[in-house]
């Protein structure tokens, strides 16, 4: 899908959703534009996983708006079609083959069988993971089936991709081939990438940094503005400044 | 190929080869209604008298008779499978990838009860072919006629199968469905025995086998099979499916609190 450069890739308006008495987001407001790469730091319980199953659609915020492409996701699930998303926890289905489970997403999003095909042969290609392509997802380990997760949410072309912690559990050379591989999606793909983490070497200098801390977004900017800003050192400073009491 | 078609073919394709690969639900959901058509009825047939009563014309043996009842099993049981898969699904999270795809969320559990119907229909073929080599006498040359009153009595069933897979938050939970849902229908409905014959024991146990969504499944199945068009029994499995799908669809809204799944890690 192409990204228009005049409409932001994802705008998020005064999103506030709680969980019975309990206040996971508050105001939330964020933009991102096409193209564009943001970091959403925060620790565990911050907000992430919950902005995300709203900016998804699994749940629907209490207040405020979500746009993708500039489409309202209250205007209907077709909104949610320029949309990637690598969950947290792994979604696969373990019965089927890697190449089954993509061809699965395909039909999902509406892409022709021939289509599919060519994209997903590019997609495993990319990810190193052709020798495998018949291979049951059961049969894979966390880092093969990781590869597969962001195979699967670039078939579609995505405008925007959200990536909700991607390389938590991962060992360590395959983490650093997989934030690389990443990182470079905006320009590779085109699509603008919303990269959830509580894990700050992840972060680069140069990166625009969202900080969620308690449901509310702390900082927004330059990962080093920020810290001049705040008079800390580095992210980590950062952090534990934001989540002082 | 259109979008919405498109999606309905994938997911289809993806319950069958599930469906294929768990060979030991293939034989499970063949084994069971064998097993009541070859031994329970054996042992039936000598205690249960039946007379004559729509839609059939004279004397039928036992077998005959519970046939539909066991075609009308498969399809609930598979209806359960299939939110017992769907409950499943939620706990390894191939479930939010259905309900992320960019379609209307009641069309996406509209092919997943499609998917499940096909799954159950291939089961009844293979049931039937079964019991026809076995020798047990059966309308076999009613199936075309009654596949669309299969369709939609496996609608209603997965349907409600897709309540119960809302409402259900564990796979461990699954046990107190079969005895609190599954067994009372079944058990309770004219599947193994006329209604009449359970009003000579309770009548109140009649009256309640008479309000099951389960006995008007299995008697529009059981009058399709002979040519017949019982529009009692289909009127209220149209309307009970309706009702079904309407609470499935409305269990599944993203915006409703106690939905399965609403919890913080999601």
């Amino acid at each position: 899908m192409e990204p228009s450069p005049t409409v932001a890739a994802l705008d998020i308006r005064h999103v506030s959703f709680n969980y019975g008495k309990r206040q996971a987001l508050d105001d939330v407001s964020i933009s991102i534009a096409a193209g564009e790469r943001v970091m959403l730091l925060g620790a565990n319980g911050a907000g992430k996983s919950t902005l995300f199953s709203l900016i998804c659609g699994l749940f629907a915020a209490d207040s405020g708006s979500i746009a993708i492409n500039g489409r309202q996701l209250l205007q209907g699930a077709s909104a949610l079609a320029p949309l990637g998303i690598v969950f947290q926890s792994q979604t696969l289905d373990l019965d089927l083959s890697v190449e089954q489970n993509l061809a699965y997403f395909c039909a999902l999003h509406g892409i022709g069988r021939k289509t599919a095909r060519q994209r997903i042969q590019r997609a495993l290609q990319r990810l190193d993971l052709l020798d495998r392509r018949r291979h049951k997802v059961r049969t894979l380990n966390g880092g093969h089936r990781r590869r597969v997760e962001i195979a699967r949410a670039t078939l579609h072309e995505p405008g925007i991709l959200l990536l909700d912690e991607p390389t938590v559990g991962l060992d360590i050379p395959t983490r650093t081939e997989l934030i690389s591989y990443i990182r470079a999606l905006p320009e590779t793909q085109g699509c603008a990438v919303l990269w959830a983490t509580h894990l700050i070497d992840e972060i680069d200098d140069a990166d625009r940094v969202l900080m969620l801390h308690e449901g509310r977004v702390q900082r927004d900017g330059q990962a080093m503005q920020s810290c001049s800003d705040a008079g800390v050192n580095d992210l980590s400073e950062l952090m534990h400044q934001v989540m002082r009491p | 190929m259109n979008h919405y078609l498109l999606a309905m073919l994938g997911i289809v394709q993806r319950e069958l080869m599930r469906f294929i690969h768990q060979r030991e639900r293939f034989i499970a959901a063949l084994v069971r209604p064998l097993l009541w058509l070859v031994v329970f009825a054996a042992g039936f047939r000598a205690a249960l008298g039946l007379s004559i009563i729509p839609p059939y014309q004279t004397y039928i043996t036992y077998e005959m008779y519970i046939v539909p009842g066991l075609i009308g099993m498969i399809q609930l049981f598979n209806g359960m499978q299939s939110s017992l898969s769907m409950v499943y699904d939620q706990e390894m999270g191939s479930m939010r990838v259905l309900l992320t795809a960019p379609l209307p969320r009641w069309y996406l559990l509209l092919c997943k009860l499609t998917a499940s119907v096909m799954v159950s229909l291939l089961q009844i073929g293979t049931f039937l072919l079964v019991a026809s080599l076995a020798g047990i006498d059966f309308a076999y040359g009613g199936l075309l006629q009654a596949l669309p009153v299969l369709i939609i009595t496996g609608i209603q069933l997965g349907s409600l199968g897709l309540v119960i897979a809302s409402v259900v938050k564990q796979l461990e939970n699954f046990a107190g469905v079969m005895n609190f849902v599954i067994f009372p229908m079944f058990f309770l409905s004219s599947a193994l025995y006329p209604i009449w014959k359970m009003r000579e024991s309770s009548d109140w146990l009649a009256i309640l086998c008479q309000w099951n969504p389960f006995t008007h499944a299995v008697e529009a199945i059981r009058f399709a099979f002979h040519g017949q068009f019982n529009a009692t029994a289909l009127l209220i499995v149209v309307a009970c499916t309706l009702v079904f799908f309407t609470t499935a669809n409305w269990a599944y809204n993203p915006a409703r609190r106690f939905r399965a799944g609403r919890t913080a890690d999601a």
